[in-house]
């Protein structure tokens, strides 16, 4: 397995508040990643600051964030965007149709063609297991689909730009279980082509379907290890408080 | 507690209040169609078609409106024309490339000093910056940069407001998708934010159709059909104006009143529809 994503003794501060301490990871290339802990432990600033999204005024970094062996900040942060796509926790359908929404990333990147644009929508609804229920409406409002439609609307979107890892934070929050089953069954394929970082609050998610899970707690990482690992035989009580409902 | 025993019972609190603000709209939709219908009594007699489309006669005892008709298309278009790719860049630059700060609200607060200063003033300004300093003289052009001027500041705050309006979320989705920041703004900013751009511009039209003391100053009163913008013209407000003022004639007073506010109604139901239709082109859900 090929490392993917290197971070190394990485802080944030927002202001005076420091949101992540020190934190050293490994990701795979090819593996579901998933990053659990409760509300305000800095996940959503770790992926943030991975495709460089974190750019507000009085924040501040130190460390490094290594994708594919090069610092995050050494590469042109347009095209790191498209090399590390991201989900986020509501879906957000531009107010267009489903095809607009799907080609916004391919028309950004230049591709005009109508039939290239096409073939690169239905690619990324199938992707997305969404395909057979809008492929006969693509140009019907991308508002006008469901909760759970609009969410892998959004991982079609992210899928049309090709990247090479999908961030997707807390992507299942306000969905019902089979929208979420529908999701999960997607990650299970999409990993085989794209490394997937996955943020849930769901500790039940993380066990179905991640490779590694990340504990966070208070913007430290507490430990790493496969799902069978934390769940079964967490090293640091922390962790194991967290998962049998102590805490969070 | 003494006044407790005083307290309006809330079935009763709630009956006034939806009274009073019946009262209030019920006044407000009566005014509009005294003025209307007043006006279209007075007016609509000597509206038809040799009114609308033939020239004036002596000063506009006789005749028609077809000059002031054209004049006021044209001052209205040039204003257009230059005022909203100024405003609505203004309003991007405030809104997206610049961080809040003591700059920015200088500039706001400029272009909402500059909302309320009495258009004849702008007319004053107009008058001696382009038709006297600039020799243009009395023109469509020194008109048309005059009202340009009066409904910039109008032009600004309603694309800046409409601007602020758009989700930042969608923002976010554009940039995670590797969208610069121009693009961004103009696929998808712009757009969301059209509709309420287009209020503010209509509004503008509005208010240039309906324009008097800005325009009698600086694109003069000709009766001419105007040839090019180096040519004088009135508009139907100022031909309305002259007409009462100089007692020529109050039933083509009307007659021209009639048709002001005809394509006021016109213009807002025109651009109703445009707005309808883009809408509908992006996708979005329409009330």
């Amino acid at each position: 397995m090929s490392v993917k994503i290197q971070i190394e003794n990485y802080h944030f501060y927002y202001a005076n508040q420091q949101v992540l301490k020190g934190i050293n990871l490994t990701i795979n290339a090819n593996e579901i990643f998933s990053i659990i802990g409760p509300a305000h432990s800095g996940k959503t600033t770790l992926l943030r600051s991975i495709n460089r999204m974190n750019n507000e005024p009085n924040s501040r970094a130190e460390g490094k964030i290594y994708l594919d062996g090069k610092d995050v900040n050494t590469i042109d942060e347009n095209i790191l965007r498209r090399r590390v796509g991201m989900i986020f926790a509501t879906p957000i359908p531009i107010p267009a149709t489903i095809f607009n929404n799907v080609a916004y990333g391919p028309r950004l990147k230049g591709i005009k063609s109508l039939a290239h644009l096409r073939n690169i929508v239905e690619k990324s609804l199938r992707a997305a297991y969404l395909w057979e229920e809008v492929k006969d409406r693509l140009s019907d409002s991308a508002l006008r689909l469901s909760g759970g439609q609009q969410q892998r609307l959004c991982i079609a979107r992210a899928l049309a730009v090709e990247p090479e890892v999908l961030m997707m934070d807390e992507p299942c929050s306000g969905l019902d279980p089979i929208s979420t089953a529908k999701i999960e069954e997607a990650l299970q394929h999409l990993k085989k082509e794209y490394t997937i970082i996955l943020v849930t609050n769901n500790t039940k998610q993380a066990a179905r379907v991640a490779d590694t899970i990340a504990f966070f707690l208070s913007g430290e990482l507490i430990e790493t290890g496969p799902p069978e690992v934390i769940f079964t035989r967490p090293k640091d009580k922390r962790t194991d408080d967290y998962i049998s409902g102590r805490m969070g | 507690m003494a006044n407790q025993s005083f307290r309006i019972p809330p079935i009763l609190n709630q009956r006034i209040a939806q009274v009073l603000l019946w009262l209030a709209t019920i006044i407000t939709l009566l005014v509009l169609f005294f003025i209307i219908i007043f006006i279209l009594i007075r007016g609509l007699r000597v509206i038809n078609f040799d009114f609308l489309f033939s020239l004036p006669l002596h000063m506009g005892k006789a005749g028609g409106i077809v000059s002031p008709i054209i004049g006021t298309i044209y001052l209205t278009a040039l204003a257009i024309i230059l005022a909203t790719p100024l405003g609505v860049g203004s309003a991007i630059y405030l809104t997206e490339y610049t961080k809040e700060n003591i700059f920015t609200k200088i500039i706001r607060f400029g272009a909402d000093c500059l909302a309320g200063i009495p258009s004849i003033i702008f007319g004053l300004f107009g008058f001696i910056l382009f038709v006297i300093k600039l020799r243009m003289g009395w023109s469509i052009l020194s008109g048309g940069l005059t009202l340009a001027f009066m409904i910039l500041p109008t032009i600004i705050r309603t694309s800046e407001e409409a601007i602020k309006a758009v989700p930042t979320a969608y923002r976010e989705v554009s940039t995670a998708l590797g969208g610069s920041k121009w693009q961004t703004v103009s696929r998808v900013v712009i757009p969301v934010a059209l509709p309420g751009i287009l209020t503010g511009v209509i509004l503008s039209i509005g208010r240039c159709i309906a324009e008097t003391a800005c325009v009698i100053f600086t694109a003069g009163s000709s009766l001419r059909i105007p040839t090019s913008i180096f040519d004088s013209s009135r508009t139907l407000a100022v031909h309305f104006y002259i007409l009462t003022r100089e007692g020529i004639s109050m039933e083509r007073a009307y007659g021209t009143a009639v048709i002001l506010i005809l394509a006021i109604i016109l213009v807002n139901f025109l651009a109703y529809w445009i707005m309808y239709r883009f809408i509908r082109r992006m996708g979005g859900y329409v009330g």
